[in-house]
């Protein structure tokens, strides 16, 4: 176990020195520089300001500089936020999406677990039924249209929550409930067909047939065994929350990091680009590795080499 | 009652192929059916639009701005004076067009790369998917803006953008298809009359992994068009005049307190489209693969 995390880290760090290196390429591919504006600055001050920020040396350079800086924690100096380092504008936008996408996924799963269970329990019946086509309807709805939907009757028709932005418990709701929605109903999918798949394995009928109170199988032997596709799918899941919301931090001006990527493009702020890019990818591999390693302990049958 | 038992019993039963059962299976699925029927509906409204509606999609009557739904402007007008009826249609063009052209270069890319892998297997297989590994480490959405705003702003790039990321899904699908496929029976007899590889690949074992490719690609469909919509509302989508539900949804946006149903109609419309495309796409999966039925 302890060499395989050990391997998967390794092998994290090359992905992501290889990620690095495509986005570095990718962004200076894009026409423009980091210095157009409505009013073209005079060319002196463009050789000065590329002189500050290293873009006068060849590319290569610029990226052995940037990756040495990534390798002491130093993401480079925003373009765009006059003097800001990257490291601290990530810094305020992280906490947002982190909690936005955390937020979430804790209500996906508590919808959603429940829901999937309930149906399959109960298979062929009202419940089943409505869970399904509630799970359909939610799996196949973008974020952002069911965002405009919510905001449309709670916002403008209602008048009970706030349109947009950051910082009370009314703002959160709807960002938090359009993020969930698909995970939600993921879930629900996935618990349904495994707790019905679980439901008919042989171990489960010898547990009833030892005398094992019903509620103590449903939970010990059907909702445990259960629970081993929804684990495989929560860790790419919470990494879709956190990576994509940020078209739900746009709809509803939350300034976390999706927004400050966004407008990194635009901007063509080539380091807060990279700078996103970057905790974008880590956010997904160590979700992925955490989901590895949980599963093993869920599932004493898993063994890493 | 004495039994002829000279007279062999026939058991007349029709020819069944594996297709046909599926298509039997299929039309069984109203929910398949319906959404099959509203995307194919939708296929031909925006192909015959000049025909339902007399209004262009960049049409401004500057006289009729921001207007609610009439006889004259069924779903209103902009605040450019453009007929939204006349645009939601026209805008359906752009989304289907995203949806099938995305999807033939990812089977253009994705279908060899996976193939390659999964017959070739071995060390080429290795490199292929220490590739996909790095691919998959990438967020999707923001490496399609960042390939968006490196391949500049037509549409066709935007179908580039799409395909250029989406196509891992697919080789990893076929490749796994293929690993399992290429150690049965019926290939390793192919192989012993003399089949070549490429032959085998393409006559026995993309044939047998058909079912999945189709499956994926329907839910993949509407996961371009989303993408399209979602880029199109932030702004580095299609260029305006073309019509895009998600750029309509960005115009109503602003105008989401004084004229709401601006934003409604885009925005119904695309829930709509996505969701016929997951019911299709269930209703293929129950067909083809009747094992995973629940």
């Amino acid at each position: 176990m302890g060499r395989f995390i050990i391997r998967r880290v390794l092998w994290l760090i090359l992905v992501l020195f290889v990620v690095l290196l495509i986005t570095f390429i990718l962004m200076h591919l894009v026409p423009g520089g980091p210095w157009d504006r409505e009013k073209a600055l005079a060319p002196k001050v463009i050789e000065a300001l590329n002189k500050r920020y290293g873009l006068d040396l060849p590319l290569w350079r610029q990226f052995v500089n940037y990756a040495w800086g990534v390798l002491h924690g130093d993401l480079g100096i925003s373009y765009s936020y006059s003097d800001r380092t990257v490291v601290s504008i990530l810094a305020h936008g992280i906490p947002k999406t982190a909690t936005l996408g955390i937020l979430a996924f804790v209500v996906a799963q508590a919808i959603g677990i429940p829901f999937g269970v309930a149906a399959a329990l109960k298979q062929n019946s009202a419940v089943d039924y409505a869970s399904v086509l509630f799970s359909t309807v939610f799996a196949s709805i973008p974020g952002f249209v069911l965002g405009i939907l919510l905001i449309v009757l709670f916002a403008v028709v209602l008048h009970w929550l706030p349109t947009s932005g950051w910082g009370s418990i009314q703002q959160l709701i709807m960002p938090v409930f359009c993020l969930a929605a698909l995970p939600a109903a993921q879930s629900a999918r996935i618990t349904r067909a495994s707790t019905l798949d679980v439901m008919r394995q042989d171990y489960v009928r010898t547990a009833r047939s030892k005398g094992i109170m019903e509620s103590t199988v449903r939970v010990r032997h059907i909702f445990r065994n259960s629970l081993i596709p929804v684990v495989t799918v929560a860790g790419p899941e919470l990494a879709n929350l956190i990576t994509g919301s940020f078209i739900i931090e746009n709809l509803f001006a939350i300034p976390g990091v999706g927004r400050l990527f966004v407008q990194g493009i635009f901007a063509r702020d080539y380091t807060l680009i990279m700078g996103g890019v970057l905790f974008y990818a880590i956010t997904i591999a160590l979700l992925n590795l955490v989901v590895d390693i949980l599963y093993a302990a869920i599932d004493p049958r898993i063994r890493y080499e | 009652m004495a039994v002829e038992i000279n007279t062999p019993v026939v058991f007349e039963r029709p020819p069944h192929t594996l297709w046909g059962d599926a298509i039997i299976r299929l039309r069984r699925n109203y929910f398949a059916m319906g959404g099959l029927a509203f995307i194919i509906l939708l296929s031909l409204a925006a192909i015959c639009a000049p025909l339902i509606t007399h209004y262009g999609f960049a049409d401004q009557h500057l006289d009729q701005i921001l207007q609610g739904p009439s006889a004259q402007h069924w779903m209103g007008t902009d605040q450019l004076g453009r007929d939204t009826f006349a645009r939601l249609l026209y805008g359906a063009r752009t989304s289907l067009a995203v949806g099938i052209f995305t999807q033939f270069i990812v089977i253009v890319i994705g279908l060899p790369i996976g193939a390659i892998a999964g017959y070739a297997g071995g060390r080429v297989d290795n490199y292929i998917m220490r590739f996909v590994d790095v691919m998959y480490a990438f967020p999707d959405i923001l490496l399609i803006i960042l390939l968006r705003s490196v391949l500049g702003g037509s549409i066709y790039m935007l179908f580039l953008a799409i395909g250029l990321v989406a196509w891992v899904n697919i080789s990893r699908l076929v490749r796994g298809q293929l690993m399992a496929l290429k150690s049965r029976d019926f290939v390793s007899a192919a192989k012993a009359m003399g089949g070549m590889g490429p032959y085998i690949t393409w006559r026995h074992l993309l044939p047998n992994a058909l079912g999945p490719i189709i499956i994926s690609i329907t839910f993949n469909i509407p996961r371009a068009i989303f993408t399209e919509a979602a880029l199109s509302y932030i702004g580095i989508g299609v260029k305006p005049p073309t019509p895009s539900w998600g750029a309509m949804i960005q115009d109503g946006f602003n105008l989401i307190f004084s004229k709401p149903y601006m934003l409604l109609f885009p925005a119904i419309a695309l829930a709509l489209l996505m969701l016929a495309f997951t019911f299709l796409g269930d209703g293929l999966r129950d067909a083809l693969d009747p094992k995973m039925r629940r």
